[in-house]
């Protein structure tokens, strides 16, 4: 019983004062949504650090539906501490639009608690608990803005593909479920195991994958995110293009080594196809995109489609590199999150790429940790974003997969191209408009990120424990 | 006729497919949109119930797992309705119209 709470414990402190904060704010005579803020921020922080403070009690909780290892403590890790800064950055730009609302933080927190389940699902049907449970508040949080043409049919489109992802998905369980005769993931590797690959067993497996596809936005199934990105508001854009997606691709990483690591070869075809799609959907889908979150939208399946590569090797080390692949792309786009939410001129915010012009001029600090940023998207070194990509490519060149990797590298220098065309941009067209001084809020975590993803985290005193937290998480699959 | 598991499977197949393709051929209204995902997530309902009378009683195997996840997307099922239809009040509000084809304001 103990044990079982204490293995339980991030998950039910947001539970609970998720749900005590919903009641507070319903029944609160006056407005209550910049102390839910700093309240929801606390409670993330909290969330992604308890397990540590608790010395990472490690085991499977209700009879195998949860496991908890120390997979599961990295990833909850960062998908608590990038959603504090979602919410962080999300607080000046709700002010502005007139928008702030509790129920911003309290959706935010249950999207948090279901990408939790997700990143310790032992089990068919808390994974799809765990699914439903971030998606139906990332639904309403797309269409936060409900007066807004934009957000409510950037919502609708993002419902509907949704709900549609999680269809096949379902359908892809059942179908396991019915080959190999149960829901718990250590069973089901028994099971295939012992009958191998047939053809029940792969049909849910591509199903499978095809829905988790979905929620990672990897082409083919990648067209809800440019209108969704677009649409939402900005702030919630950041989230989407964070959390949500680190919580999906831990579950991939998850299934492709648990019930499925018998048939390697067959789910590596299926991860190398939506992969080698992705980056060049990406790469070429960005080039020519005017709107700024757009272009982060097409940035995003591309570096999806990069982090399934080394998840395609299927090894210790691939898990590994996708692992640290994640965490430097969560802590850049973070921080080009916060540029773009600086970008607001004297009538509100503008989100045109054209609108960035001449930023070295007028805020030349501004247009310098951009410059790193893409960079760092970029690949360049010594930016953090070089490493990324060194160790997600590295492990597919050992597995053999080489024509991957080689395929991934093309694919990085087309998309070379957008992110210098926002650098030129910057720096060699003519100023066209002022930004408004941003809040002090969004300035310190582009700070933050811009100094992790420059120098920080190259330093030895931070890369060696960093590398060694993730070496045991991925080991802690196999 | 004796009716096996593969009838299930197929009746839940074919379900599945005519729910996959409503939401992709259906040009007209949003609200047959969200019949087509009720319809796909009872085909699987049906797929889950099916394999879970027809499992033989080995070790290792859940007959009664499949049932209890039935349940479980059935309430999910009346949740994601709920919201589905909130989020479409929204866009009505704003639109004017729930036609599938007047879905085109952001593109590219």
């Amino acid at each position: 019983m103990w044990q079982t709470l204490s293995l339980f414990a991030p998950e039910l402190l947001l539970a609970f004062f998720a749900s005590q904060l919903l009641t507070y704010g319903a029944f609160a005579k006056k407005d209550v949504s910049v102390g839910a803020r700093y309240f929801a921020v606390a409670l993330l922080v909290a969330f992604a650090l308890i397990g540590f403070v608790m010395g990472k009690p490690t085991g499977e909780a209700f009879k195998g539906l949860l496991i908890v290892d120390d997979y599961s403590y990295y990833v909850k890790a960062i998908i608590g501490l990038s959603a504090a800064a979602a919410l962080l950055l999300s607080k000046s730009y709700f002010q502005s639009e007139k928008l702030d609302r509790f129920e911003f933080s309290v959706l935010t927190l249950y999207a948090v608690l279901g990408m939790s389940i997700m990143a310790s699902a032992n089990n068919l049907l808390s994974m799809y608990i765990g699914i439903e449970m971030q998606s139906l508040a990332l639904y309403v949080l797309a269409a936060f803005n409900r007066d807004s043409l934009r957000a409510s049919e950037a919502g609708l489109k993002y419902f509907v593909l949704g709900a549609l992802s999680s269809g096949l998905l379902l359908y892809g369980a059942s179908m396991i479920y019915g080959f190999t005769g149960s829901l718990d993931f250590a069973t089901i590797a028994a099971s295939i195991k012992e009958q191998g690959p047939t053809t029940g067993i792969v049909a849910g497996m591509v199903f499978l994958l095809c829905g988790l596809g979905f929620k990672i936005s990897a082409a083919p199934f990648h067209m809800w995110t440019p209108d969704v990105y677009e649409g939402a508001p900005t702030p919630v854009t950041g989230f989407f293009a964070v959390a949500p997606k680190l919580a999906a691709i831990a579950l991939i990483g998850r299934i492709l080594i648990g019930p499925l690591g018998e048939i390697t070869s067959q789910w590596q075809q299926v991860i190398i196809v939506m992969s080698v799609l992705s980056m060049f959907v990406g790469a070429i889908g960005a080039l020519v995109q005017s709107n700024i979150k757009r272009l982060m939208a097409y940035s995003s399946i591309a570096n999806m489609g990069y982090a399934l590569v080394p998840l395609a090797a299927g090894t210790v080390a691939g898990i590994k590199g996708m692992l640290i692949f994640m965490t430097i792309y969560v802590i850049t786009v973070i921080g080009v999150f916060a540029v773009i939410l600086q970008m607001r001129i004297r009538n509100g915010m503008v989100e045109q790429i054209s609108d960035l012009s001449g930023l070295s001029k007028t805020n030349r600090p501004l247009a310098i940790v951009m410059t790193i940023l893409m960079f760092s998207l970029m690949g360049i070194p010594p930016l953090l974003g070089f490493f990324g990509k060194l160790f997600a490519f590295l492990p597919a060149f050992e597995a053999g997969l080489i024509p991957l990797a080689i395929l991934a590298l093309i694919a990085s220098v087309i998309s070379a191209f957008y992110y210098l065309r926002v650098i030129k941009v910057m720096w060699m067209d003519e100023a066209e408009n002022e930004f408004v001084t941003a809040p002090r809020a969004v300035r310190v975590i582009l700070l933050i990120s811009a100094l992790i993803v420059f120098p920080v985290l190259l330093l030895p005193f931070f890369a060696i424990p960093a590398q060694s937290l993730i070496s045991q998480a991925a080991l802690a699959l196999f | 006729m004796v009716i096996g598991l593969h009838h299930y499977l197929i009746v839940a197949a074919i379900l599945f497919t005519i729910g996959v393709f409503g939401i992709f051929v259906n040009r007209k209204n949003v609200i047959i949109i969200l019949m087509c995902v009720e319809l796909i997530l009872l085909a699987v309902n049906i797929n889950f119930v099916a394999f879970s009378t027809h499992m033989a009683d080995a070790a290792g195997n859940e007959p009664i797992a499949g049932q209890i996840f039935a349940l479980f997307i059935l309430t999910v099922a009346a949740a994601e309705a709920a919201v589905g239809l909130a989020i479409l009040v929204v866009y009505f509000r704003n639109r004017g119209n729930i036609a599938v084809e007047d879905i085109d304001l952001m593109k590219g």
